[in-house]
């Protein structure tokens, strides 16, 4: 169970949250610039709130007054807008980076196949296309085994059918992996398709809760 | 045979080669923290860094011999601890060259770092990677190209230094004669032949460590490429 609730001046505004969420897909939406991908950079633990608590399973990720938790120790996979591939290591590099040797990759390997990733291990960033790209961060995502998916703007480079695609194949890995999902978008039509709660923001206030 | 002792063409590699090994660590070290962290006086430090950039060879001399000198805070704790001198010996020859190329060194180290897209560190964060192995793997081999050009100016630098080293390590034939100093004595006593054999042999250097550079700038953009 993710418990988000606090507070962050932006620039132009204050960035409040207050919500809670299960083993659900969550779908961000609202105007550029809202504070969605703050509120994503909060919970990874790149940027930190002012005040208020994050909290994932029980363990304390932001509490104010308390030294937040590293990012390293959050157990969060994000898929960064522009998926942020490191573009001098292959894809399998990629994929197997921050894994140690002798760990277990069945799932890795179950997650290539899934995405139809296979053929592409032995190519750089550089040598494939958006949508592959866009598989191949979520499997990097995923391979950590992380307890919460953050995807910012996931879908927003693919054509139809390459976003048709992916977003089936999210739907598979979280039928599989039952973590809490909090994906960015811009199009009403992706997080009705997706999500189970849809948290519409605009100028760091949250407008509207829709639930399914 | 060679025509004249290449004595200050192997004095003058030494003394560039150490002190670029130390200006590499240490620019390594001081652009990570100026381009990470924000400190009450930081403007003031990178003026301090950057300082030999402007200033007289001369006033770094000067102010090396102040530090460094048998009567300097710095050497007469180097005399005591370690045993040796500073001044009038190729040591001092190298403690120039890093004074004067660290600069150089310190901002292509600093612009290398910017071109590294945070997003790569902060992914590698969220997958549990340790500062130091992202830097290791991330962030030194995506500034590389940059660095290596730091590099080889630093080297360059280092071993065209003339000023700095005259007031320091002094025209000692044998000891201190670095390449530079030989062509100016060489001029001083009206040998042109001598003199123009170093400017040779500095040039032809050059020519070559600029022209690695750029052959080497374009191969690793190739092989990197850009998402």
């Amino acid at each position: 169970m993710l418990l988000v609730d606090f507070q962050k001046q932006l620039d132009h505004f204050s960035l409040e949250m207050q919500f809670e969420l299960d083993r659900e897909i969550l779908a961000l939406v609202g105007s550029s610039g809202s504070g969605k991908t703050t509120l994503l950079n909060c919970l990874a633990g790149i940027v930190h709130p002012d005040v208020g608590t994050i909290s994932l399973n029980g363990q304390e990720f932001f509490s104010g007054g308390q030294k937040p938790l590293k990012i390293q120790k959050r157990k969060v996979g994000y898929l960064f807008q522009d998926y942020a591939l490191f573009p001098h290591l292959s894809v399998e590099q990629n994929i197997l980076y921050a894994l140690s040797r002798g760990t277990d990759v069945s799932h890795i390997t179950e997650l290539t196949k899934i995405l139809g990733i296979t053929g592409l291990l032995g190519k750089y960033p550089h040598q494939i296309s958006g949508g592959e790209k866009q598989r191949v961060a979520l499997t990097r995502a995923m391979a950590v085994q992380p307890d919460i998916l953050l995807l910012d703007e996931p879908f927003s480079a693919l054509d139809d059918a390459n976003r048709d695609r992916c977003q089936d194949e999210l739907l598979r890995i979280h039928e599989k992996w039952q973590i809490p999902i909090i994906f960015v978008t811009h199009r009403i039509a992706d997080a009705e398709k997706l999500a189970d709660r849809i948290l519409r923001i605009e100028k760091g206030q949250m407008t509207e809760q829709t639930v399914y | 045979m060679m025509p004249y002792d290449l004595s200050p063409l192997w004095l003058s590699l030494r003394v560039a080669v150490i002190s670029t090994f130390f200006v590499f660590l240490v620019s390594l070290a001081l652009a990570r923290l100026m381009n990470r962290r924000d400190f009450f006086g930081k403007s003031f430090v990178e003026a301090l860094i950057l300082l030999p950039l402007v200033l007289p060879p001369t006033v770094i001399g000067f102010g090396l011999i102040v530090l460094f000198g048998v009567n300097g805070p710095l050497g007469i704790l180097l005399e005591q601890w370690f045993g040796f001198r500073v001044v009038f010996t190729w040591i001092g020859a190298a403690i120039a060259s890093f004074v004067v190329s660290l600069p150089l060194m310190y901002q292509s180290v600093l612009a290398a770092y910017e071109k590294v897209d945070p997003r790569w560190e902060n992914v590698a964060r969220t997958m549990g990677v340790s500062e130091w192995r992202i830097f290791r793997t991330i962030t030194f081999p995506l500034a590389w190209s940059g660095i290596l050009a730091g590099l080889i100016l630093a080297f360059a630098r280092g071993i065209g230094e003339f000023g700095a080293t005259l007031m320091i390590a002094g025209y000692i034939p044998g000891v201190t004669e670095t390449v530079p100093l030989a062509i100016y004595f060489a001029y001083e006593a009206g040998d042109m032949e001598k003199a123009l054999f170093w400017v040779v042999i500095i040039s032809s250097l050059g020519v070559a460590a600029i022209t690695w550079v750029n052959y080497w700038r374009k191969k690793t953009a190739i092989r990197i490429g850009r998402e």
